[in-house]
């Protein structure tokens, strides 16, 4: 399991939070660091929020910021994410079964992406490192930024989504080239880097993209009628997976509880849970049904941006053309690669999906944001649930 | 608001330039006063302005009106715009140029997710994917747009020129495009459209209607595409398109060579192809001018005959075109050399070597679920009242065995559709 280091690392900070938030101990008032929401306004640097400080070149969360993972991640290029969490005193999220949790006014996500630094490797160079391995990103506590000849990070951006009283706000914040802060940009930026990939050594030049606000947006603006901003993966699906805090492995639904940032938690069994597409003891219909969920379904759903394609790739569609099995595309343009429908059953190699997420090119590939890299194990595993799907499309001229 | 755009942009404040810029000489900013003819020189173009313009869409307020000065800006990533109620306003379609030749992400050139939207008077070229879309809003006005890509039709050209879609209400006027290699001036799931007085040229599909209620399309020129004009409804989605109108058109030489990619719907378009109506309902197409398109002036289909249907299309799609009322058209020189063999063999079995495809051709397919004793209801015949205008039946269904030829059986009227009423085209 090679997020051991972070989650253990996380936990012990995590338990630090929690015995300061329950009195169990007192830090010195001036090392009290609490994050600072903004009820207003585009605050310019991301430590104008506070979520976390630098100390001794480790990025450390602040006071009561609860760090926590998804059974799936959204691929970003490969980036590592650090997520956090954080209420004011005295209001929790209300539990939701199949939306975002129902945060209250006054929260802060963030999500901040990173990259292992190549040993050995200047702070100037534009190489990062390709590898699931979280063991070297932290120190102690926190993420390390430093790390003598080991284990140092680069950090990317900063991504905060925060819950106003007139509605959510995303805001994209991109670190400085000496990593001691992260500066609004509105507008996005690209960054280019150098993937390097662990098992082979071989470099991948590529742009990093920063998404601009609208295209935050794009992605968070679940329901294209409303356009109303929301937070995506802090559902109670992808949530509930256990986690190795210092105190003991818990699942995280119940340590939002315990921090008393969730209420309303039903019995665990009636909690759905999101498939860890990484992990071999599910079937690959689960597999590929999670993966298309966190990589998809934010726009490809009944109500989603992506509506307009007939295509729904939600949990909750069911085998069929909606799911794409046999749907011809609407708009793809060069996006169908040739092929005629989105999930040609028993052939991966002749169904859209796949194609598209073996794409880099912009008008081809897919999602339409936030990659500028194939995420090949991605690939391989919807091609693998697709090639052992039963059933054929039949005629198209006659359609029987 | 054009002032206060400009002072809050950091990169303006960059290039020392003063307040009093958004009063006249927009040009300055780039290339001098005179330099509507350097800016088009790809040496100077201005990468700045990209962060610039990003960030006038993000702070736009409603009423805001977004000046693009004269030049050619380079964008290497998409543009966006969520807020309801913004103009976005060039100096001119071949004056305000939004170039995305360096384009390294973003599915579209301009991605617009708003209400109470109007664009106009600018170009949007080369972009990877589709140049101009607009997704689910409401009273949109496009107007003098041009989205081109410039190398010429290619099938590595983006899809869609002008892209609205699930949009109400929408006005698409003067607008000219180019290369796309699926629609190039296109509106999909929407309701009351109206497309007039465009230009569309070397697309694949030069003005297309597709899964859409209420439009009238008048006053286009769709010329050298593969399709002229196409009012089409595909499978699988939440809204089935009827009630269009298509008249006044000049529709010419559309005999380009299908560029579009495998798979799209438009990839079953013959070259040469005029009109082309497919399992739409109520479609009226008079008084255009249609000539010169080698595989038939005017094609009436279902989804059946093209290459995209499939078993599952969706809770009862209707797959036929019905109540399709062609008539008062000029129409001549079409047939000639029909694309792909089936239809070249067909031309040549029933009307010779220097013979030609009738100007309708019908692919036979009909709901014989609709019809009572084989006779289709009144107001869902396929009628062709248009002077000596041929209908040739291709017979689909049996496998193209019998195509004959059918003019006397489609010799019938319809009821007029009523105008589309569109407060923003009074």
């Amino acid at each position: 399991m090679p997020n051991r280091s972070i989650q253990k690392a996380l936990a012990m900070l995590a338990l630090a939070l929690v015995m300061s938030a329950c009195g169990g101990s007192t830090p010195t008032p001036e090392k009290l660091q609490t994050p600072v929401f903004h009820a207003a306004g585009n605050p310019g640097l991301l430590s104008d929020w506070n979520i976390a400080h630098i100390e001794d070149s480790v990025l450390v969360l602040n006071e009561n910021v609860l760090p926590f993972d998804l059974n799936s991640p959204l691929f970003t290029d490969y980036a590592h994410k650090l997520r956090t969490v954080w209420m004011p005193e005295g209001v929790s999220a209300n539990y939701t079964q199949n939306d975002a949790l129902d945060f209250p006014v006054g929260t802060i996500i963030s999500k901040t992406f990173y990259y292992p630094r190549l040993e050995g490797d200047t702070r100037d160079s534009l190489a990062v490192v390709r590898t699931d391995d979280y063991g070297r990103d932290y120190k102690n506590t926190g993420l390390d930024l430093a790390g003598l000849d080991l284990a140092n990070v680069r950090l990317m951006e900063t991504r905060i989504i925060a819950h106003r009283e007139e509605g959510w706000i995303a805001l994209p914040y991109v670190w400085n080239e000496a990593q001691t802060e992260a500066v609004l940009k509105r507008a996005g930026d690209l960054k280019n880097l150098n993937l390097v990939n662990a098992a082979d050594g071989v470099h991948t030049p590529f742009p990093y993209i920063i998404p601009n606000s609208n295209q935050c947006a794009g992605c968070h603006g679940t329901n294209s009628n409303t356009r109303e901003i929301k937070p995506i993966g802090p559902k109670a699906r992808h949530l509930n997976k256990n986690y190795a805090y210092a105190d003991g492995i818990q699942n995280q639904l119940a340590k939002f509880t315990k921090a008393g940032y969730l209420t309303g938690l039903p019995p665990m069994g009636e909690v759905a849970k999101t498939a860890n597409w990484q992990d071999m003891t599910l079937s690959l219909q689960e597999r590929a049904r999670g993966y298309l969920d966190i990589n998809c379904a934010h726009c490809h759903s009944t109500v989603g941006p992506a509506d307009t394609s007939g295509l729904h790739l939600e949990p909750s569609t069911k085998y069929g053309s909606y799911l794409g099995v046999c749907k011809v595309s609407v708009s793809a343009g060069a996006g169908t690669g040739g092929f005629l429908y989105d999930i040609d059953p028993g052939h991966a190699d002749t169904s859209i999906i796949p194609f598209r997420m073996n794409s880099i090119d912009p008008g081809i590939m897919m999602p339409e944001l936030g990659r500028s890299t194939i995420h090949a194990e991605g690939v391989a595993l919807i091609n693998a649930w697709i090639t052992q799907l039963d059933g054929n499309c039949g005629d198209p001229q006659t359609g029987n | 608001m054009f002032a206060k755009g400009l002072i809050q942009s950091t990169g303006i404040a960059r290039l020392g330039l003063g307040v009093t810029l958004g009063l006249g000489c927009v040009g300055m900013l780039l290339t001098g006063c005179n330099g509507a003819e350097q800016a088009h020189d790809p040496a100077i173009i201005d990468a700045s302005y990209q962060e610039i313009l990003q960030t006038q869409l993000l702070d736009a307020k409603p009423g805001d009106v977004i000046i693009i000065p004269e030049g050619v800006f380079s964008f290497d990533r998409s543009l966006s715009l969520t807020v309801d109620g913004v103009t976005i306003r060039g100096a001119g379609m071949d004056k305000s140029i939004l170039s995305f030749k360096g384009q390294v992400a973003g599915a579209e050139g301009l991605l617009v997710t708003a209400s109470d939207f109007t664009i106009e008077n600018l170009a949007i070229e080369d972009t990877k994917g589709d140049a101009l879309k607009i997704n689910n809003g409401n009273n949109i006005i496009i107007r003098g747009v041009r989205t081109e890509w410039t190398g010429g039709p290619k099938t590595s050209n983006g899809a869609y020129g002008i892209y609205p879609v699930q949009t109400t209400n929408v006005l698409m006027e003067g607008n000219v495009a180019i290369g796309a290699s699926d629609a190039g001036i296109y509106v999909g799931q929407s309701k009351n459209v109206i497309m007039r007085g465009n230009r569309a040229e070397y697309n694949v599909a030069g003005i297309e209607v597709e899964n859409t209620i209420n439009a009238d399309v008048y006053d286009n020129i769709a010329i050298h595409n593969t399709g002229g004009i196409l009012v089409f409804n595909m499978p699988n989605l939440s809204q089935e398109g009827r009630n269009t109108r298509v008249y006044n058109n000049k529709i010419y030489d559309n005999n380009t060579k299908n560029f579009a990619h495998k798979g799209t719907a438009v990839a079953s378009v013959p070259a040469g192809t005029g009109v082309a109506i497919n399992s739409n309902d109520f479609v009226e197409v008079f008084n255009n001018e249609i000539r010169d398109n080698k595989t038939a002036n005017i094609i009436v289909s279902s989804v059946y005959s093209t290459n995209y249907s499939s078993s599952d299309m969706g809770d009862g799609y209707d797959a036929y075109p019905e109540g399709i009322y062609i008539y008062d058209n000029t129409l001549g020189g079409g047939g000639t050399s029909p694309d792909g063999l089936e239809l070249k063999a067909l031309k040549l079995a029933m009307f010779g070597i220097g013979g030609a495809l009738p100007d309708v051709l019908w692919d036979g397919y009909a709901d014989t679920d609709k019809t009572v004793d084989g006779v289709m209801p009144a107001n869902l015949r396929i009628c062709v009242n248009n002077g000596d205008a041929g209908v040739l039946n291709a017979d689909g269904p049996n496998g193209f065995k019998k195509p004959h030829m059918a003019t006397e059986d489609h010799q019938c009227d319809l009821p007029k559709l009523p105008a589309v009423v569109l407060e923003s085209a009074q």
